[in-house]
């Protein structure tokens, strides 16, 4: 399968500054002080450390891996490489600003938010993602993302990492989007 | 090569009979799994939907609570339904063949058996017999295999000592009469540990001992000497009554872990029990309670392993119902 580089490091920590104060801007708006990051395993974790480091949160991130959430299970079977989740502060009533890499169907984002919340009742939850594409098939949109790239439904992106980060991606472009 | 009836075409595990058979990534598998559930009771909600829906029946012919809770609460902790059939008191004692019982629990569409049976091979023999779509884990058959306990005990020592390379690990006890310490030969050797020894009185060694891939030793100290992990196993008291053994006090004297001869083993080494204990007949107090000892981790360990087991062989039945 093809596979073409879409974004090199330097410019997706551009982007991610764009997110930065997008996010504080959101955060400062609805008036959710003092949040916590939870990025989601691995992409997510990736731009939500970054992400952290412009905000200038000190406090540790959260990291979730979704794979025991997962609505798929009984088509795809156990995930064999799934990592424990960790989330090293109290999620009962803090803001959290929850972070991936690439947000398509937000099947994993809603996974995610079950998962957040059998650690605790979260105050709020906003949804930051660096690239947000087509193709929803729930009722879940991003509070702030980085780019929307008009991509062919055969066409993949994937984020690689974490040093450096890379955008990729794969499959044949239709002749619709291509430009 | 013989088809084995616990893995399945892409030879993912469907079943969990036996260690035998398994190779070092099936252990490491489950282990890695295992972690992720084991820092589950962290949280506020300490289980998670993964098997919604499914129904696990506990199929145990052969009294066990302590096996037969960890396995419920592993099913309960998946979000599984589970039912407790205690064969005692039902229908095989009314003359119903296993065949039967096993049809009629198929008919109430449980997704997976957990079988527990006084005869070696009664797994297998389910395994064989269930439709496509149920798995079946082997919780101890006769003298034949105990693998998830095994998986747990491994599962301990890897948090305690991280690789399984430089390890000496002693098992003192009756291995002749042990499941628990076949399936635990089998998955040290699988790890690929540098040395097992057995630790016994010739009654207690089953013949061909050293032909499963260990060290035979007859002193309990010569045989505690620099070893990294030791697992003691439980003395049945009829093994008395078989004439096998003098008295529980005499096994004590001569076979039971003291603080003293503990100091034979390697400073850092870790003490290990599948339980129960008896106090004073294997094992002293002092060392049962003592800060080497890991007993009542490897209960916690238990619930993660049998998770991971869990989850693995319903998810392989996926898999292949897929392709």
């Amino acid at each position: 399968m093809s596979t073409r580089i879409f974004l090199q490091h330097e410019a997706i920590l551009d982007l991610i500054q764009g997110m930065a104060r997008l996010t504080r801007q959101q955060l400062e708006e609805r008036g959710f002080h003092q949040p916590a990051i939870i990025g989601i395993h691995t992409g997510g974790v990736w731009v939500a450390q970054e992400l952290k480091r412009q905000l200038g949160i000190a406090e540790p991130l959260g990291e979730l891996d979704i794979s025991f959430y997962r609505d798929d299970f009984t088509r795809i079977g156990m995930n064999p490489q799934v990592k424990p989740s960790r989330i090293p502060f109290e999620v009962e009533d803090r803001h959290i600003v929850l972070v991936d890499d690439v947000i398509q169907s937000c099947r994993t984002i809603r996974a995610a938010m079950n998962e957040i919340f059998d650690f605790g009742r979260p105050a709020s939850i906003l949804l930051v993602t660096l690239i947000e594409r087509s193709g929803r098939e729930l009722p879940i949109q991003p509070d702030v993302s980085g780019l929307q790239p008009p991509l062919a439904d055969e066409e993949h992106i994937r984020l690689e990492g974490p040093d450096p980060l890379e955008l990729r991606i794969s499959g044949q472009a239709s002749a619709r989007n291509t430009p | 090569m013989k088809h084995d009836l616990q893995l399945n075409q892409a030879g993912e595990l469907r079943h969990f009979l036996t260690i035998e058979g398994l190779r070092r990534p099936h252990l490491e598998q489950i282990l890695d799994i295992a972690e992720s559930f084991a820092a589950l009771p962290g949280r506020q909600v300490k289980k998670v939907p993964l098997l919604r829906g499914r129904i696990i029946t506990n199929l145990f012919f052969e009294n066990s609570t302590r096996t037969r809770t960890t396995f419920e609460l592993a099913a309960k902790l998946l979000s599984a339904d589970v039912i407790n059939f205690n064969v005692g008191v039902s229908a095989t004692s009314k003359g119903e063949t296993l065949l039967d019982t096993l049809r009629n629990l198929e008919a109430m569409h449980s997704d997976m058996f957990v079988v527990r049976h006084s005869h070696s091979g009664a797994a297998h023999f389910i395994a064989r017999h269930v439709n496509p779509g149920v798995s079946v884990i082997n919780a101890g058959d006769g003298w034949h295999a105990h693998p998830t306990q095994a998986v747990l005990d491994m599962f301990t020592i890897r948090k305690h000592k991280g690789d399984f390379t430089p390890l000496r690990v002693a098992i003192v006890g009756d291995i002749q009469h042990s499941r628990v310490a076949r399936s635990q030969i089998m998955a040290l050797n699988t790890l690929g540990v540098t040395e097992v020894r057995v630790i016994a009185p010739c009654t207690l060694l089953p013949a061909e001992a050293r032909s499963l891939g260990v060290h035979v030793y007859h002193d309990l100290e010569t045989g505690l000497e620099e070893v990294d992990v030791v697992i003691m196993l439980r003395l049945q008291r009829e093994r008395m009554d078989g004439a096998l053994l003098p008295s529980a006090h005499e096994y004590f004297q001569l076979y039971g872990l003291t603080e003293k001869r503990l100091q034979r083993a390697r400073p850092d080494a870790i003490v290990m029990h599948p339980g129960p204990i008896n106090r004073g007949v294997e094992i002293a107090s002092e060392v049962a309670d003592g800060s080497r000892s890991v007993i009542l981790q490897q209960v916690s360990y238990g619930i993660a392993v049998r998770m991971a087991v869990m989850s693995l062989t319903l998810g392989a039945r996926a898999g292949e119902q897929r392709g």
